[in-house]
């Protein structure tokens, strides 16, 4: 317990201490809500769908979520190219323990993010229905640690930055853009409504959405489950992949 | 205190630790020699349950090192060859996480961080940040921390690579009181054979993955009928110089690590 408490702590003050990193981080929510969000406005509204901002806000922090947990899950190829794995490696603890802390200081640390680009989403004009605040924090924080143990995972199987563009262009992206979070996942073609349904984080923005605005297309409840199912197969998968690394 | 039998890793078709044998005492300053690639770091990551070996046998303060590393862990302490220091932590903030990590109490533990940052002159820094601090300042803190948690044994994986005189001195001056005053038994791998000659009770000297000769300073330097422990070292391994296969993506991670940040 106090092996997690502290593997969490540090990610944390990793995490305060570079201010820089978290003000740039912001810089590609606002230019969603900016281009994609203002951009549709209008089109979006003609079309009969209402306010766009209102649509997109949700899907836009869960953006921030999943970038901001996964990079944070994938620092782990730092910590062992700097040797510090090492040092938690020969350590008493087990496998499980390092993981876990890695994943919910990622996920606590993509929690303040999102935070931060949901207060953003305000000045934008998105205006939630705050009764349900926890109901939406609940939902952010499955999403965090979904996307931290998923890139701590991908991250015991790399050595170096190398696979980086692959698995941002090819992983991250998709798992952003085909998750209904800059368009409605209703009446889509078949092929793209099936890759939108087995993603994860559909369930995530769409959960999400409900709590703030009551719109949503899946029951809330099977997002939970969903988004629970996966968080513990890509944990378990994570310890697997963790008990083979050698340093 | 340490025993390892029959001590075998291979990569692939690669052996890199060929059927080894190894006995340190309680107590005992071990060195740990041979060139570059001879299966040195490879045989200590094996004794510090890091790397799982393709077969042999290994004993640690008692314990089954392979099929109880748990155990194992809480008995050593190490000092890596490269720093494996959190560089965005204060001094003292990695010694905690440390001491948080071995499962130590609070009150036992702070003023463990004092008196062990004192022991390495480094109290006065104990808020810096560790990137702030000199490669000799690493290996000081490096080595503080690797004794936080009372370990039986220290293992040190060229604790002195690159460092000048005066800090390799001071180096060996803590090492050496340490194994006297507290008995702490010191396993260790060098290139400079006069540290060797200056602190080690007992030497190995390894060589593509074989122990070539164990035994005191004396006798090595009898067998191989040589004047001193260098000449014994080259007269032993040969001449020729070896090649050790680089870390390629090492620098390129350095460099993009301080963009990103």
């Amino acid at each position: 317990m106090n092996a997690i408490y502290i593997l969490w702590l540090r990610q944390l003050k990793r995490f305060v201490r570079k201010k820089a990193s978290i003000v740039g981080a912001l810089g590609q929510p606002i230019i969603f809500l900016l281009a994609i969000g203002f951009g549709f406005s209008p089109i979006y509204a003609k079309a009969g769908g209402g306010n766009y901002i209102q649509f997109l806000a949700p899907g836009i922090i869960v953006m921030t979520v999943l970038f901001t947990s996964i990079f944070t899950g994938l620092e782990i190829i730092w910590d062992k190219q700097f040797g510090f794995l090492k040092e938690t490696f020969v350590a008493p603890i087990s496998r499980l323990e390092i993981l876990l802390g890695k994943t919910l200081g990622g996920a606590t640390v993509a929690m303040i993010q999102g935070t931060f680009v949901f207060l953003i989403t305000l000045i934008a004009g998105f205006r939630p229905d705050l009764a349900s605040l926890p109901l939406a924090l609940l939902f952010l924080f499955l999403v965090a640690v979904l996307s931290s143990a998923l890139g701590a995972a991908i991250a015991a199987r790399l050595d170096d930055m190398q696979g980086f563009p692959l698995i941002f262009n090819f992983m991250v992206q998709p798992l952003f853009f085909l998750s209904g979070a800059i368009f409605p996942i209703k009446d889509l073609p078949p092929a793209l409504s099936f890759i939108t349904k087995i993603n994860p984080f559909s369930y995530g923005v769409d959960g999400l959405r409900y709590a703030f605005n009551g719109a949503n297309v899946f029951n809330p409840v099977l997002s939970i489950s969903v988004l629970c199912g996966f968080t513990a197969v890509i944990l378990a998968a994570g310890v697997y992949q963790f008990s083979k690394v050698q340093l | 205190m340490i025993e390892a039998r029959n001590l075998t890793k291979k990569f692939g078709d690669f052996i890199a630790v060929d059927n080894i044998y190894i006995k340190v005492n309680k107590g005992e300053v071990f060195a740990f020699l041979g060139p570059n690639g001879a299966g040195k770091s490879t045989t200590i990551k094996m004794l510090t349950t890091l790397l799982t070996p393709t077969s042999g046998d290994i004993f640690l303060n008692n314990h089954n090192v392979i099929e109880n590393p748990h155990e194992t862990r809480r008995s050593f302490g190490i000092v890596f060859q490269d720093p494996s220091l959190d560089n965005e932590l204060t001094a003292e903030e990695n010694m905690q996480f440390h001491a948080v990590l071995y499962g130590l109490k609070k009150d036992v533990y702070q003023k463990r961080i004092v008196e062990l940052l004192n022991l390495v002159e480094l109290y006065d820094r104990k808020d810096s940040y560790v990137k702030n601090f000199s490669g000799g300042m690493k290996r000081r803190l490096e080595i503080a921390r690797g004794l936080l948690h009372h370990p039986k044994v220290l293992f040190l994986d060229e604790p002195t690579i690159g460092l000048d005189p005066q800090t390799r001195n001071h180096i060996w001056t803590y090492i050496n009181n340490l194994n006297k005053k507290e008995n702490v038994t010191i396993f260790f791998t060098t290139h400079h054979m006069e540290e060797v000659e200056r602190i080690a009770q007992r030497v190995a000297i390894i060589d593509h993955g074989k122990i070539l000769i164990t035994g005191t300073i004396g006798e090595i330097i009898q067998k191989a009928d040589t004047k001193n422990l260098e000449d014994a070292f080259i007269s032993l391994t040969g001449s020729k110089i070896r090649e050790e296969t680089g870390n390629v993506g090492l620098n390129q991670m350095r460099i993009s690590n301080k963009l990103m940040r």
